[in-house]
């Protein structure tokens, strides 16, 4: 395969298409994470929103991007995606539009949009195989509007349909689903995890993809200062904390065959993690709640312990 | 290809009228009673006959934002559906008019669950009312494929550009077969130029941002109130583009139809294929000397007021037969009309009728009481509250199935 991989932050492109002044929260792990991925996709791509915190981003007249935007609603920015890609394939076969005009068309949503009322559009998309790029920021819950349980939300985080109370000390007792797999089982060409603690790996990724026609999906682990209860100078270290302690494993599957691409050479404790995190506090405060943290530990062991070091391909 | 003459159903009629548009694309999703729309156009595009994409999306809410989206990218798109398909889809129903985009969609009205059934009703379209979409309501299989062609000149005029419904009954209309005459296409492409989108793109060249976010009551406002205006001039482009209609194919839609109103003294007021049963009744009543007469209403959105009021004012009674209902209210077009009367000096009694609901008949007999009606009002001045129509065989036979569910009958 012809492409050419970068191996340090020198040498990420210096293109912006993302400017700031957004009204992005301090800190917002997902923007940091977007600015990376449109420095890989480029100019030439129409953004297509779903409701979420980044609807806020473009707001009549102004849009922060050099790319175009169609915010949709909450549950088919994908088949926003297949009306527009649809169409320009139409416009240019026709020769009514030039080969040149021609777009990338990527999706764009948060968790709630992609792991539980999109999910259908989403699946429809990539059953058709759809040419399109598709971007979740999982922040692991329904943060534009406060910070709520999403299908995304992981075991004992506190949230404002999950709160700790007398009948509930772990907050959340439902486990993360595992949309990556179920992306997965439609057996996209490029499939991967990204984080804005590893922009070359992201840039990579975005390189590799470009290189399939049908669907490229991204899922991000985005710091969210105001729903983690976290300090949002702090967002770029918890999201590198996610990774060092196996939390979130950074992988690609090409046509289901999953990498992954970023192994710790030694696990941090979850605890690390989670000692941090407001939405987590209950786990340490007013008693330690060693049974959760232990759990939450077991879980992240369990998944490792099923990767062999074959799966580990060097960035 | 000359004008041909065949025995079309109301499906392949508008089916006809998409393929004589020259749409680019139909993304779909099935639901009876309209799926023949869309297994026809299927068809002729995997046939290669016509120059188009189709595309199964994954809900009736895919397939409308697939829709405005394709639109909002510049192609010509069509697509249909019908009763609980329209309203999953609801929220983009707003949400595409919103984007200006002027796609034509087909609604083939069913009635609404619960209990859930497959036979017309208007409550369907009518909750798509405020939509921001135009609305044209058919009577008859060649008004459903001419109406799909003005409908596109219509949406995609500059002064308008918002989506518009064409409507038509289920089954009464979408299977019935009538002769219809299908346009040439040379005559239909004087009439419909190819789609210029010089409002909506998606091109790199020229980045948009479009379907964005306001913040702030006074922007919403301005941009919501320029989908009235819009809509309202759509009256205006709506007798230009009818006009020229019958020009090219010496058939002429008004925005209502008045049947034998001129010299009436009672109308029935009316729409969609039960017009056809009123106007049955009309002949009848006439030969027995009275004056009476149907309005049908076609346009629905924009409303018509003044062409409503031109036909209705001086008359001495009008019955509207409404074959929907707003729970908890009554017919929706009889508040409306009443609405559009109420600054009339020479306004008519104004009575209420529900009828057809879930294509319920509507029987002679029916007509002849509400003939009955308007006659006894205009004796009296006196108005009676609005009634169901429902005869009492239809009573005996919903009592001996209440029975047969075990519901006896309580005194």
């Amino acid at each position: 395969m012809n492409m050419t991989l970068i191996k340090s932050i020198k040498d990420l492109p210096a293109e912006e298409n993302l400017f700031p002044g957004t009204p992005t929260c301090a800190g917002c792990g997902g923007l940091l994470a977007l600015r990376h991925c449109l420095k890989a996709l480029g100019k030439k791509t129409v953004i297509v929103n779903a409701a979420g915190c980044f609807t806020l981003l473009s707001v009549y007249p102004f849009t922060p991007f050099q790319n175009s935007w169609l915010y949709t609603a909450m549950a088919c920015a994908p088949a926003g995606a297949q009306g527009i890609r649809d169409a320009l394939d139409i416009l240019i076969k026709k020769r009514r539009l030039d080969p040149k005009e021609d777009l990338k068309v990527m999706v764009l949503t948060g968790d709630g949009v992609a792991y539980d009322i999109g999910l259908a559009s989403t699946s429809g998309a990539l059953h058709r195989n759809l040419d399109f790029y598709y971007i979740c920021s999982d922040n692991e819950a329904y943060g534009n509007t406060g910070f709520q349980s999403s299908g995304a939300t992981p075991f004992a985080s506190r949230t404002g349909t999950t709160p700790v109370g007398k009948t509930s000390v772990a907050g959340s007792i439902l486990p993360k689903k595992n949309l990556f797999e179920i992306w997965r089982s439609h057996n996209p060409p490029y499939l991967a995890t990204i984080s804005p603690s590893h922009p070359v790996d992201l840039i990579n990724k975005f390189t590799k993809a470009e290189t399939y026609k049908g669907p490229k999906l991204f899922i991000n682990l985005s710091p969210c200062p105001a729903g983690w209860s976290t300090d949002p100078a702090h967002s770029a270290r918890l999201a590198k904390l996610a990774v060092d302690t196996g939390i979130w494993s950074l992988k690609e599957a090409i046509y289901g065959d999953v990498r992954h691409t970023v192994i710790p050479r030694k696990f941090k404790p979850v605890e690390a993690y989670l000692k941090e995190q407001g939405r987590f506090a209950h786990l340490f405060k007013p008693v330690r709640q060693e049974d959760v943290i232990r759990k939450i530990q077991e879980m992240v062991d369990q998944y490792w312990n099923g990767i062999q070091k074959k799966d580990f391909i060097p960035a | 290809m000359a004008r041909t003459r065949e025995m079309l159903t109301g499906n392949t009629s508008v089916a006809w009228g998409v393929r004589l548009a020259e749409v680019d694309y139909v993304p779909t999703y099935p639901i009876t009673p309209q799926t023949e729309i869309i297994e026809t156009l299927a068809k002729w595009i995997y046939d290669g006959v016509m120059d188009a994409r189709c595309v199964s999306l994954d809900s009736e809410h895919s397939m409308i934002t697939a829709a405005g989206a394709a639109s909002a990218t510049g192609v010509r798109v069509f697509t249909a559906t019908s009763s609980q398909g329209l309203l999953y889809g609801f929220e983009m129903l707003y949400t595409v008019a919103g984007w200006r985009v002027p796609f034509v969609m087909v609604n083939v009205s069913r009635g609404l669950s619960s209990p859930i059934t497959l036979e017309p009703d208007h409550n369907d379209i009518l909750a798509a009312r405020d939509s921001g979409f135009l609305q044209i309501h058919c009577e008859t299989c060649q008004e459903a494929l001419d109406s799909i062609l003005m409908a596109y000149r219509l949406a995609e005029d500059e002064r308008v550009l918002l989506p518009i419904f064409v409507n038509m009954d289920g089954f009464h209309l979408s299977f019935t077969r009538e002769p219809v005459e299908i346009p040439d296409i040379d005559e239909v492409r004087r009439f419909l130029p190819p789609y210029q989108s010089n409002h909506a793109f998606f091109k790199a060249s020229q980045p948009m941002a479009q379907g964005l976010a306001v913040i702030g009551g006074s922007s919403y406002s301005y941009f919501k109130y320029q989908m009235h205006l819009a809509s309202m001039k759509a009256l205006i482009v709506y007798q230009e583009v009818s006009e020229e209609f019958n020009k090219i194919f010496g058939r002429s839609y008004n925005t209502t139809e008045g049947y034998m109103t001129h010299d009436a003294e009672y109308i029935l007021v009316m729409s969609n294929s039960f017009s056809t049963l009123g106007k049955a009744a009309i002949e009848k009543v006439r030969k027995k000397g009275m004056k009476a007469g149907l309005l049908r209403l076609r346009l629905l959105r924009p409303f018509p007021d003044a062409d409503l009021k031109a036909i209705l004012k001086g008359k001495k009674a009008v019955a509207v037969i409404d074959q929907n209902i707003s729970v908890g209210k009554g017919g929706i077009w009889y508040s409306e009309i009443a609405g559009a009367l109420y600054h009339e000096k020479n306004k008519p009694l104004l009575l209420s009728f529900i009828g057809g609901l879930g294509g319920k008949n509507i029987s002679a007999q029916e007509f002849e009481f509400i003939f009955n009606a308007m006659i006894k009002a205009f004796n009296t001045g006196e108005i009676e509250t609005p009634r169901l129509l429902y005869t009492e065989g239809e009573w005996r036979e919903m009592e001996r199935l209440k029975s047969i569910a075990g519901k006896t009958y309580n005194k």
